[in-house]
């Protein structure tokens, strides 16, 4: 009986070691390894710090890092504040055929690439797109406007980009909310404001903190959104790795940078969940 | 035992490979060809493997992917590879991802002496020869010569009557087609990092102070299309190719040969490092030199192959569309791209980074 377990449990255990080790801890050791190479000749290298001292040395780096992270808080801060209403309508406001139709429409968009849906936002957002002409049509501009290839399209790209992986978490969460609970509430005497404060929000806390650490993530991984909608300006710290990695041949640097996100993501989730007072079992489990 | 030989020889003698003398062919191999869009239609490739018995599977790419793969893979996944000619030397001499080419087994007769020999030279690393010429091209300006007729030249690209209407490519060739429109000499300063540096830091703060004038930095043909066709660019650095496109659905839409010199390159048949079915690429190299083959992939490309008499296939559109960008002085003109020794793409890398971070 007891060596019948054991068995099953190194079965069911094998495929996760095996995907970890092979796809995620192998990769990142051969990683470092190239991270901490450095070339000093024609097919020579030397094991050194160099590429880390390079990132830190060279402002453009460190700009770019620090304009990721800022940008991706406040991608999810907005994917937040836009998705929780709309959670909140779902889980708690429509009922029956209504609320899977509205789920099923958070949804849809999600059924075609994400390239696509990029390339969708260029074609409403450019100088001869849709938004342009109909504000030429209506009168409010007489020439036509430019809305690509700026920050704020690159926000609106990311912040629909990841809109999904912030609003099923919420909904999830507040359906558990027992309706009772927020009756109780407001006979207490509470409103609207007390009630989603003090009973709201604290219960959809785990929701809240899975859904941000789910759409940062996203959000600073991302590589198509800013590259394509942020254009010239862009500037995104994926898109130098890449660059290092296949424009430049400079795998040593770029895997110096790739560490680096790593390192920089994994800081920021931290301190979000000692911040809000979760712990990754509870918002994960 | 006799009589099985007899029927392969049989066999052999009917499948028409063995009358070109290539026994080894014989055996029905995958090729697996990474290559650049256009240069492996789907007739050409049905036609040979209905003559050779071979399948061929096709990966797009472009030269820095080529090289980012095959170096993955230290040389594996490909049988045949088409970089440029500049970017062979380089990258084996760092990473060892090719194999040296036999080059009895490539018919030399089909291909323009004179650049076929321009690329051997190019592509010898230690002695031995890594590259043959297939198409060859160029770039320089495509131009809406209606709005932006004062644009002759990449600096022209900075001109205040065009800005905001402009694009170019934040990579190498727009470094070097600036260094050159600026009176500076890049490909002379080759040999000498530091002289290179110099070059480059110059160029570095001409894109930089021109930067207000680009609408994007774009990133692959399409995006370029796309941008010139809806008129939102009038004025861009591109492939010759993509302007004589463009000149077919809008004659004021053209490609422009720069001032300072058009910049030639030469993509090549490379043979990766650990390719496993090299007769297989021998064959689809020769055959696809063949004249009347090498004006189909010319039709399809857009670009004109080393294939000696092919010329005299290829439509005659293509062909008028050339001679209007191309008069024979700006054929002299043409820059070609010498082999990039290894380490000028960091100085290069960094001068960009710094472009495109600038405001």
């Amino acid at each position: 009986m007891r060596a019948g377990s054991k068995l099953g449990f190194i079965l069911l255990f094998t495929p996760l070691v095996l995907w970890l080790g092979l796809l995620i801890i192998i990769p990142h050791i051969d990683m470092f390894l190239i991270s901490i190479r450095e070339r000093i000749g024609v097919g020579k290298y030397d094991t050194s710090l160099a590429n880390y001292l390079t990132f830190f040395g060279e402002p453009l780096y460190m700009l770019t890092f620090a304009r990721t992270a800022l940008m991706s808080v406040l991608a999810t801060a907005l994917t937040l504040v836009i998705g929780f209403p709309v959670a909140f309508y779902i889980a708690k406001i429509a009922k029956g055929r209504l609320q899977s139709a509205l789920f099923l429409l958070c949804l849809v968009p999600f059924w075609v690439s994400e390239l696509v849906r990029t390339f969708g936002w260029m074609i409403l957002l450019r100088e001869t797109g849709v938004f342009s002409n109909l504000l030429q049509w209506v009168g409010l501009a007489d020439q036509p406007v430019e809305m690509l290839y700026n920050d704020v399209a690159m926000m609106v790209g990311l912040v629909y980009t990841s809109m999904l992986f912030m609003v099923v978490p919420l909904i999830t969460t507040m359906e558990s909310l027992d309706d009772s609970v927020i009756e109780a509430g407001y006979d207490l005497g509470g409103n609207g404001m007390s009630v989603m404060r003090e009973i709201v929000i604290p219960h959809a806390m785990p929701g809240i903190v899975s859904g941000s650490i789910v759409v940062f993530m996203l959000s600073l991984g991302n590589y198509l959104t800013p590259t394509m909608l942020g254009g010239k300006d862009s500037l995104w710290f994926t898109e130098l790795i890449y660059s290092q990695f296949i424009v430049r041949f400079n795998w040593e640097l770029g895997a110096a940078f790739g560490f680096m996100l790593l390192l920089l993501s994994s800081i920021i989730v931290w301190g979000t969940l000692k911040l809000s007072g979760q712990t990754l079992e509870k918002t994960m489990g | 035992m006799q009589s099985i030989y007899q029927k392969a020889a049989r066999l052999l003698s009917t499948v028409s490979v063995a009358a070109l003398g290539l026994a080894g062919a014989a055996q029905a191999d995958t090729l697996r060809l990474l290559t650049w869009g256009g240069y492996a239609p789907e007739d050409v490739v049905a036609m040979f493997e209905k003559e050779t018995g071979h399948t061929v599977e096709v990966t797009l790419s472009n030269n820095e992917e080529m090289i980012a793969k095959l170096r993955a893979t230290r040389g594996g996944g490909f049988d045949l590879a088409q970089p440029s000619q500049d970017r062979i030397a380089g990258p084996q001499a760092e990473f060892g991802i090719y194999k040296p080419i036999d080059l009895s087994k490539i018919d030399a007769g089909q291909f323009i002496g004179s650049m076929l020999e321009a690329t051997k030279t190019n592509t010898t690393v230690d002695g031995e020869v890594y590259g043959v010429p297939h198409v060859w091209g160029t770039s320089g300006l495509v131009v809406d010569t209606a709005k932006a007729g004062s644009v002759k030249d990449y600096t022209d690209l900075c001109n205040a009557d065009v800005a905001g209407k402009v694009s170019y490519r934040l990579k190498r060739p727009t470094l070097i087609g600036f260094g050159y429109a600026m009176g500076l000499d890049p490909f002379a300063a080759y040999g000498d990092e530091a002289a290179y540096k110099e070059v480059i830091d110059q160029v570095e703060a001409k894109l930089i102070d021109c930067k207000a004038n680009v609408k994007t930095y774009w990133g692959g043909g399409d995006e370029l299309m796309g941008l010139l066709r809806s008129g939102e660019v009038v004025a861009s650095m591109a492939w010759d190719t993509g302007g004589w496109k463009l000149n077919a659905d809008n004659p004021d839409i053209t490609f422009v040969a720069p001032a300072s010199g058009a910049l030639g390159w030469i993509d090549t048949f490379v043979l990766p490092a650990k390719g496993k079915a090299d007769d297989a690429a021998y064959d689809w190299i020769n055959f696809v030199m063949r004249p009347e083959i090498a004006a189909k992939i010319t039709d399809a490309a857009g670009n004109f192959t080393a294939s000696k008499g092919a010329d005299e296939y290829v439509s005659a559109d293509l062909k008028a569309r050339y001679q209007a960008s191309f008069p024979p002085e700006a054929v002299d003109n043409i820059k070609w791209y010498p082999p990039v020794p290894a380490g000028l793409e960091m100085i290069e890398g960094a001068a960009l980074d710094r472009v495109k971070a600038a405001n």
